[in-house]
């Protein structure tokens, strides 16, 4: 009884450790999706959406540029088709990255690989990829879901407070906080290239890639994804041999 | 709207879920792992570049300079919030005061 309680113990212990530091490392995707998250909700408002339509958008798609592209589309009277295949093709992107992190958590059982995949959002993978430590450990798990989790609530929180906002934010001041989730990706980014340049070379191509594929596809989704699979692929010459990770 | 909110999360959440499915069933070599490992950075490049020049419609080099003030911030390995904030102030004096 008694050995049995202290590991339980013990366990939970080291559970809440991991939610703790999840949380914390969320904390910068708060900031930049409550400012976002309340831009989105103004523009679904204008756009004659209502404020349930609006939180619900955020509690079942958790996307925001497809949110974006979604809400501006029905202002423009757009088909259900149209805007359907307009956010597939924009978040097909979550495919090449779920790839990536599920590679990373090939021995964590399906139970936490599925809720997680559906959490996977450019900032939450973005914050997970760069945590990957987190997956080998025994409980790690509870990291990513509170991680995910927290970000997700910030979501539908900024949704939500945009809806009922309406206009009162100055539009000088929204419109600055637009820069908010950029800043974030190059924050992510930098400690990497500071610790190995290659991943530099890989991120500076991609965005080369990237303003060519739009150029030319004209479409943010497929671009995107086009420029993160082959800039991706010069990582198998430039990453070096990674470390063993058993 | 209710069909319009439903068929966006389908379309979204079965591109996210299905690679757990498929790492399972399929032993790749290592080439592969690299290539994927290297995803997250292609995926922030391309997120980034070009839009962060359309943050302020019609002025591109405000995005620009918010985005060097923030990779100047984080190259001094400051905390990502003040980075955040300072891209944000940068965005807000560029965009009213000039």
């Amino acid at each position: 009884m008694q050995p049995n309680t202290v590991q339980q113990l013990n366990q939970t212990n080291s559970a809440m450790n991991f939610v703790q530091r999840g949380a914390f490392a969320a904390l910068p995707i708060v900031f930049g999706y409550l400012p976002i998250g309340i831009t989105y909700g103004v523009l679904a408002k204008q756009s004659g959406l209502s404020l349930i339509e609006i939180t619900m958008m955020s509690v079942f798609v958790f996307a925001g540029a497809a949110q974006f592209v979604a809400v501006s589309m029905i202002n423009a009277g757009a088909l259900f088709v149209e805007i359907v295949l307009a956010t597939f093709v924009l978040n097909l992107r979550h495919f090449v990255m779920s790839f990536s992190i599920m590679n990373r958590l090939r021995s964590v059982s399906l139970k936490w690989k599925i809720p997680i995949s559906l959490g996977l959002t450019d900032e939450t993978f973005s914050v997970a990829s760069l945590y990957p430590k987190e997956g080998q450990k025994k409980g790690g798990m509870w990291f990513y879901a509170s991680m995910i989790l927290v970000s997700y609530f910030a979501w539908i929180l900024g949704s939500f407070a945009g809806g009922l906002l309406g206009e009162v934010i100055p539009e000088a001041l929204s419109q600055s906080m637009g820069i908010a989730l950029y800043a974030m990706f190059i924050a992510l980014l930098i400690p990497s290239v500071r610790s190995e340049w290659r991943i530099g070379l890989i991120a500076v191509l991609s965005m080369m890639l990237n303003y060519i594929a739009y150029a030319i596809t004209g479409n943010q989704g497929w671009s995107i994804v086009l420029a993160t699979i082959l800039a991706g692929a010069s990582g198998i010459w430039l990453l070096p041999q990674e470390e063993v990770e058993e | 709207m209710t069909a319009i909110i439903v068929g966006m999360a389908i379309v979204t959440m079965v591109p996210r879920f299905l690679p757990a499915f498929v790492v399972d069933k399929w032993v790749y070599p290592k080439w592969v792992s690299r290539w994927l490992n290297a995803i997250p950075y292609a995926a922030l490049g391309a997120l980034i570049f070009p839009w962060i020049t359309g943050v302020i419609e019609g002025k591109p080099y405000i995005g620009v300079l918010g985005g060097l003030v923030a990779t100047i911030l984080a190259f001094l390995k400051i905390n990502t919030i003040i980075v955040v904030l300072g891209a944000i102030i940068t965005v807000f004096l560029f965009n009213t005061v000039i």
